[in-house]
């Protein structure tokens, strides 16, 4: 029986395998499918300092090989998450790691503030959303941004700061860096495409928003690249995600330098995806004859 | 572990008018469905990922049987799959998904069923409940109607609108419920949100209770993405702003929750 176990800027995990944000709410619902003590980890929808009610619908749109979201961050503000949802996912048993977003350097803060009593593993800092106008992705695309909310974010967390990475910049490295020099404890990558999808009958944007996220199966290969890259350009741990749907994507993911692996888009149309995949992996170890999931992560040079 | 997928079979398929087709499926989902939910569909087709939302238009729970009526929205999408299917087949479903309508509440008064094109078919469900208590104000867009045979065995009193005239009272249900003074306690009503705006507003200047269902684009049909919100009067008890999920707090809202 090969060991799952991991260890992610000094927490332990029973598997690498964890939800990306926003495709799991707070577990709550997937919870109806999976047993969340299972997970590695759930990582929670980004939660703000405040409630905010996302953008107008529709705000989602199936293209090939995924789909494009502009949610726009909806969600209900830390003091409702703290109320509500993290009782709920220790109930569960489940290690959690937060995403948290923020117009502001203030409003991140804020978060980072009030989570610092909270028994919660991980903070993942989303700096890249591309469906909100202020705070987001301006954060996340310019180097020099990204090292100072970093600084300003690890002066007050009290758990280790995972910076989550835009793919919509030029160098992805240089982003990376600047989130190590910021002295970030880990990075997650990638956040979604910005897309667009236009309904040729109507002769208009199928989203509200114009643009949106784009997710599943198609960015794989994209993100795999860029985990690669980011793996030999810093020496901080990685949470790989993009278009994770099978056991076989993840490892490619591990094989690239990830230490942990996010299942999102596949959970809309797959409830399972979580669970396949960590029996996937497992029995992938097995058939090599890898008695330990570390000693694949970051294998291909 | 409460929530699963199956594997439906397809009982019978029937085109009922060009491009509506009706499904009975043989489902577990059968056994607590109420009318006015609906059931994630999804294709066999891998490059289409996300769910096909269908609302559920009859139930039959004692032979564990579900109806659909959809209609195909253009060639080479998913709905064209589902009007393939043969007797025997098999679908992958998820469901009984969101709320119903509130019939119990309303067995013993008057129903007035408002349903408009493909927002008909969740109405004979209704129907099937209420019977000779209910008038069914139905609006087609021509005189190829469908389903008014089953709403009339139902017991249903039948009252028709066409948008060219050519069967019924010319014009939309509005119209019909008022050339055809309909009265009732309660209105259940389901189509284009334009048509449901106008119902919305009957209701309340004649102070009737009006409950309605609503579409919006889906990703995962079970209220964790927030893909499918609608615009509610009062603060969600999930976000805290006014953001209901259709999927999951909805389709079918009291007409006064929402904004429409
Ligand atoms: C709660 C609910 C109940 C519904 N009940 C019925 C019904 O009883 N009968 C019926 O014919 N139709 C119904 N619809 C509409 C039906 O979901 C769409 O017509 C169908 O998803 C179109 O899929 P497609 O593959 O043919 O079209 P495509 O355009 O190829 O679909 C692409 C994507 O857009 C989504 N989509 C397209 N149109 C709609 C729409 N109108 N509403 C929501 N998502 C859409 C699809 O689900 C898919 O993810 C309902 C929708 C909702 C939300
Ligand atoms: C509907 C939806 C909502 C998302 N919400 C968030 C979010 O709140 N915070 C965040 O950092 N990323 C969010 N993401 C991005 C995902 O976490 C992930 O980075 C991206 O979708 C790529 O992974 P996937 O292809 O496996 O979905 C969202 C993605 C989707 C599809
Ligand atoms: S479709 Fe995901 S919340 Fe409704």
């Amino acid at each position: 029986m090969a060991s799952l176990k991991v260890n992610f800027a000094g927490v332990e995990f029973q598997n690498p395998i964890t939800t990306a944000s926003g495709t799991f709410g707070s577990g709550m619902e997937y919870g109806e499918f999976v047993d969340l003590s299972k997970l590695g980890a759930v990582t929670t929808k980004g939660v703000a300092d405040h409630p905010w009610p996302g953008n107008p619908t529709p705000r989602v749109a199936e293209v090939k090989g995924g789909m494009l979201n502009a949610i726009g961050l909806q969600n209900p503000g830390i003091e409702t998450f703290i109320e509500r949802d993290l009782p709920f996912l220790h109930e569960k048993h489940a290690k959690i790691i937060v995403n948290v977003c923020g117009h502001s350097e203030e409003e991140y803060l804020n978060v980072v503030r009030r989570l610092a009593t909270e028994d919660v593993d991980l903070l993942e800092i989303n700096i890249s959303c591309p469906n909100v106008k202020e705070g987001g992705i301006s954060f996340g695309t310019n180097p020099k941004g990204v090292e100072e909310i970093t600084k300003a974010i690890k002066k007050e967390a009290v758990q280790p700061v995972v910076m989550k990475l835009s793919p919509n910049v030029t160098s992805i490295t240089e982003i990376a860096k600047a989130a190590e020099a910021g002295g970030a404890d880990g990075v997650s990558l990638i956040n979604t495409i910005t897309g667009m999808k236009i309904d040729i009958e109507r002769q208009s944007f199928v989203l509200a928003n114009k643009t949106g996220g784009m997710s599943g199966p198609a960015v794989h290969p994209v993100a795999v690249r860029m985990v690669y890259e980011v793996a030999n350009a810093i020496s901080l741990p990685i949470i790989g995600m993009g278009g994770v749907e099978t056991a076989e994507d993840a490892i490619e993911m591990l094989l690239a330098g990830a230490t942990m692996v996010s299942v999102g888009t596949a959970n809309f149309y797959n409830p399972y995806a979580t669970m396949e995949v960590v029996d996937g992996l497992e029995n992938y170890l097995n058939r090599k004859n890898i008695s330990d999931v570390n000693d694949i992560i970051g294998l291909v040079k | 572990m409460s929530k699963e997928f199956e594997m439906a079979k397809v009982v019978s398929q029937k085109e009922l008018q060009p491009g509506i087709f009706s499904m009975w499926l043989s489902c577990h989902a059968a056994k607590s469905a109420v009318p006015g939910q609906f059931l994630n569909v999804y294709t066999k087709n891998k490059e289409k990922r996300l769910p096909r939302p269908i609302s559920i238009c009859e139930i039959n729970g004692e032979k564990g049987e579900l109806r659909l009526v959809y209609r195909v929205t253009k060639e080479g999408s998913g709905t064209e799959e589902f009007s393939k299917y043969e007797t025997g087949e098999e679908v992958r479903i998820l469901g009984p998904l969101g709320n119903g309508f509130p019939v119990e509440d309303f067995k013993d008064k008057k129903v007035i069923l408002m349903g408009g094109g493909i927002g008909i078919p969740p109405m004979l469900g209704i129907a099937d409940c209420v019977g000779k208590n209910a008038t069914a104000v139905l609006g087609y867009r021509d005189k190829n109607t469908f389903l008014t045979e089953d709403f009339e065995q139902a017991g249903t009193t039948l009252c028709l609108a066409s948008d060219d005239g050519s069967i019924g009272v010319h014009g939309n249900v509005i119209d019909a419920i008022k050339e055809n003074k309909v009265e009732g306690d309660v209105i259940f009503a389901c189509g284009p949100t334009p048509m449901l705006r106008g119902i919305k507003a009957y209701a309340k200047e004649n102070g009737i209770t009006c409950y309605i269902s609503l579409e919006e684009r889906m990703a995962c049909g079970i209220g964790a993405c927030l893909g499918c919100v609608c615009q509610s009067k009062d603060k969600d008890h999930h976000s805290k702003v006014h953001n209901k999920r259709v999927c999951k707090d909805g389709p079918v809202f009291l007409a006064e929750e929402v904004e429409l």
